[in-house]
């Protein structure tokens, strides 16, 4: 059970400073002061990821590629040239490949272009992917993922939020009736928690495709896709049972331990136990004096259960052949696309840290310390 | 010893904790027979060797034991051999050149439908003349086929369904049905009974020899049945087993002491240190660790030694480190902390024998308990494709069987021995820990 917080320095740092201040210029503070902590942090962490890549000269084979591409492409196409030979041509765009990669910087040391790929990288300036296309038929990698995005973050969104308020109704009233038998239930079945997602689709699908065949193998929609938009919609949701079915069962039943034992132990501070004593009734006293302060740690798990399950989906999306993300990067792999594997790499990375982000900043939201810093009244 | 014999009888009152360890015994069990049966060479011999290793098995087969849960009984691949004495030989001298060699195969056919292939391997000595072979089947009705006359040379394979010769003299394409149903029926029923396999050769020379293989390819195979490749399954089920225990064990215990010991330093030293291990393990929230890990198997290496290591290396520094600094936190103030420091230990020798001792109880069932999500690691790497190329893992069969298109053809044997078997080690540890956790940590035992 994980109850640590996340605390950054940062917020702490900053809510001692200013206690005059109103709550929405602390907030801002706080957020300003997390982006800039955050944004180092994504720097340093697409730079490790491309000195990872590189350690074989990879990035430096992505540049040379997209610099021979271009370059062949254009004298090809330049009717300036048309008239020369095969030979001549060849030559010339020799010459222009070694000048163009001189003005890259091909020819630098390594230290100095990794700034200038770690630039291109955080400007999601990723190249041009060696076999994959996107759906228009694109090339360059930004397009090949953003385009993949909106479906992993349909199925990621759809099932982390089910989890989150899932597990959280099921555990606050849990934790008021712990030894029951539906307690003692979920108790037993966290264990189960130790398989990952994908794993319980590969039964799911088994079950539910394979043998009763009630719901599809996999995909987003069905093949010709429904025309009207309603049938659409219904289709895709459909196609979303078993994914999202298969993250929740893996996370569910330890969420709901965890929180679980997590109430339980505020449960028992001493001003529960005089909210009890007044006569409140036992909504008010879990809504305002157990849920209310333990929010920003519950934020905190949520927050690394994400981040948990983000990478996670890359294998599940395979084996639902959800076409996201994460597949785009297993066929990547398959036929050793480079650009792409390291391109979505850094992708995980910004979505990594804008959770990480995001979650701090509802955690700003509701931790009560930083109002309380701030100086304004309930 | 007080304290352990507590331990103990609290931890017998946890069914799980019984569950999990008897799990867990069992796995190391396997692990050791495996790795004691089959060498490590031998293990990516069997599992990498290609057609000449797996020849004799029949392709997709699901177990043998499937017999026993269904009506109709599907036929068992097996294999005889006349060099190990499986198929009896005799041979007669019938004059001084000439050797007959008679061999005779029986054996009992009880299953409800012909087998997919039978193929007769020979492997024949000499030197100038071939030696020659009449194969003939006798029915338990005592029905006499010819197979064929055939001169054989050194490495001949016969395969009966393919046999033209065959299939002409048995007016159809379809050998198999013509050899195991009854003639006149047109019920299609297996003559049930002994079939007998007769093989009358002769040689021509003083050294020349007649040896055979006889193959069934039936619809199952053996106890864990077969792949595409006709490989049999058994291998990766049972070496699959030291692999992810090892896996799982080490990854386990590196990362959890190696994350302790950095937390203890990072409270030790305090200041710009504890600073420091703070931003990185923030950095490596960021880092988007399956995808590293991808690529690192796409462009270096997949070896599953390299993975082991990367995972810990990329896990030290996580959410864990948080929770053990807090705890360091309170412990550094502790009592027994100062007297140490009174008489002038060293910052090493508190670390080491002072703050980290405290915790192992804190230690044991984390560690426990983190076990699965590293053995499922290296299944999902292998579903990923980024598998050990050599080794055979469980994670690797599904990838097998998923890219074939297991579920959709209805092999389900295929995905599910792997999976079961991943799921029974993930809940073993899981249980114990869990059972770990609730009795060393002593806030969680009411509750």
């Amino acid at each position: 059970m994980s109850t640590e917080s996340m605390t950054a320095p940062a917020k702490d740092s900053a809510s001692k400073k200013s206690s005059a201040n109103s709550s929405f210029s602390r907030i801002a503070k706080y957020t300003a002061v997390r982006l800039v902590t955050m944004a180092i942090t994504i720097a340093i962490g697409i730079y490790l990821t491309i000195l990872i890549a590189n350690m074989g000269g990879y990035v430096d084979t992505i540049m040379r590629n997209d610099i021979r591409e271009s370059t062949t492409m254009a004298i090809l196409a330049n009717p300036q040239y048309r008239l020369l030979g095969t030979e001549e041509k060849h030559e010339l765009i020799q010459k222009k490949i070694a000048t163009e990669e001189k003005r890259l910087g091909l020819d630098q040391p390594f230290a100095v272009r990794s700034v200038r790929y770690l630039a291109n990288g955080l400007t999601l300036r990723l190249g041009r992917s060696l076999h994959i296309t996107s759906d228009h038929g694109s090339k360059e990698v930004r397009l090949i993922l953003l385009e993949r995005l909106p479906a992993t973050l349909l199925m990621t969104g759809v099932s982390e939020l089910m989890l989150f308020f899932g597990s959280i109704l099921i555990a606050l009233p849990l934790s008021r009736k712990y030894g029951s038998w539906f307690d003692k239930l979920t108790i037993t079945l966290s264990p189960t928690s130790a398989a990952p997602a994908w794993f319980y689709g590969i039964f799911l699908i088994l079950i539910f495709a394979a043998i009763l065949k009630i719901l599809p193998f996999g995909g987003l929609v069905d093949s010709p896709p429904p025309t009207n938009r309603l049938d659409y919609g219904l289709n895709v949701l459909k196609h979303l049972i078993l994914p999202v079915v298969s993250v929740i069962i893996s996370s569910i039943f330890i969420s709901i331990y965890a929180w679980r034992t997590f109430f339980l132990i505020f449960s028992t501070e001493d001003y529960v136990e005089v909210a009890k004593a007044k006569g409140l009734p036992s909504r008010d006293v879990e809504r305002r004096y157990i849920l209310r302060p333990t929010l920003p740690n519950i934020i905190t798990n949520f927050a690394l259960l994400v981040i948990g399950l983000w990478t996670g989906f890359i294998i599940l999306e395979t084996v639902f052949v959800w076409p996201g993300l994460g597949i785009t990067i297993y066929r990547a792999i398959g036929i050793y696309d480079t650009p792409v594997i390291v391109g979505s790499t850094i992708i995980y990375a910004y979505l990594l840290a804008l959770t990480v982000f995001l979650l701090d900043f509802i955690y700003a939201l509701v931790d009560p310390r930083v109002k309380v810093g701030a100086g304004s009244a309930q | 010893m007080k304290a352990i014999k507590n331990t103990l009888r609290e931890f017998l009152k946890y069914p799980s904790a019984i569950i999990g360890i008897g799990v867990i015994l069992l796995l190391l069990g396997v692990s050791a027979y495996a790795l004691a049966t089959i060498p490590y060479k031998e293990a990516v011999r069997l599992w990498r060797g290609g057609e000449d290793v797996w020849y004799q098995n029949p392709k997709y087969a699901a177990p043998a034991w499937f017999n026993y849960f269904s009506k109709v009984k599907k036929p068992v691949s097996f294999k005889v051999n006349t060099l190990d004495g499986g198929i009896e030989k005799t041979v007669t001298v019938v004059n001084e050149h000439m050797d007959s060699v008679d061999m005779t195969y029986s054996f009992d056919y009880a299953y409800d439908a012909p087998p997919q292939e039978i193929t007769l391997y020979f492997n024949t000595a000499f030197d100038q003349k071939l030696p020659f072979a009449s194969i003939k089947w006798i029915t338990p009705d005592g029905r006499e086929i010819k197979i064929s006359n055939m001169a054989v040379d050194r490495k001949v394979a016969l395969r009966f369904s393919k046999d033209e010769k065959l299939q002409k003299s048995l007016k159809t394409e379809r050998v198999m049905d013509a050899l195991f149903y009854a003639p006149d029926s047109d019920s299609r029923k297996v003559v049930k009974g002994t079939y007998q396999l007769v093989i009358t050769g002769t040689t021509f020379e003083d050294d020349s020899d007649i040896n055979a293989e006889m193959v069934l390819h039936g619809d199952l195979y053996g106890l864990a049945g077969t792949d595409k490749y006709r490989r049999d399954l058994m291998l990766p089920m049972l070496y699959g087993t030291p692999i992810a225990l090892a896996f799982g064990l080490v990854a386990a215990l590196g990362t959890t002491l190696l994350t302790m010991i950095i937390a203890a330093i990072g409270t030790w030293y305090g200041g710009w240190v504890d600073e420091l291990i703070q931003r990185i393990t923030e950095i490596n929230l960021v880092l988007p660790f399956l995808a590293i890990l991808i690529m690192v198997g796409t462009f270096y290496s997949r070896s599953i030694w390299l993975m082991l290591g990367l995972t810990i290396l990329l896990s030290i520094f996580g959410g864990g480190i948080k929770t053990y600094r807090a705890i360091f936190l309170q412990s550094k103030e502790a009592s027994y902390i100062e007297a140490a420091r009174a008489y002038g230990a060293s910052s090493g020798r508190i670390i080491f024998t002072y703050l980290i001792p405290r915790m192992i109880p804190l230690l044991i069932p984390s560690l426990v308990s983190s076990v699965p999500s590293f053995v499922f690691l290296e299944a999902s790497l292998a579903v990923l494709g980024l598998g050990d190329p050599l080794l055979p893992t469980w994670g690797k069969v599904i990838n097998d069987a998923s890219s074939d298109g297991a579920l959709y053809r209805g092999l389900y044997y295929w995905v599910l021995e792997p999976a079961v078997l991943l799921m029974f080690t993930g809940l073993g540890f899981a249980m114990f820990g869990f059972a770990l956790d609730r009795i060393f940590n002593p806030r969680l035992r009411d509750i």
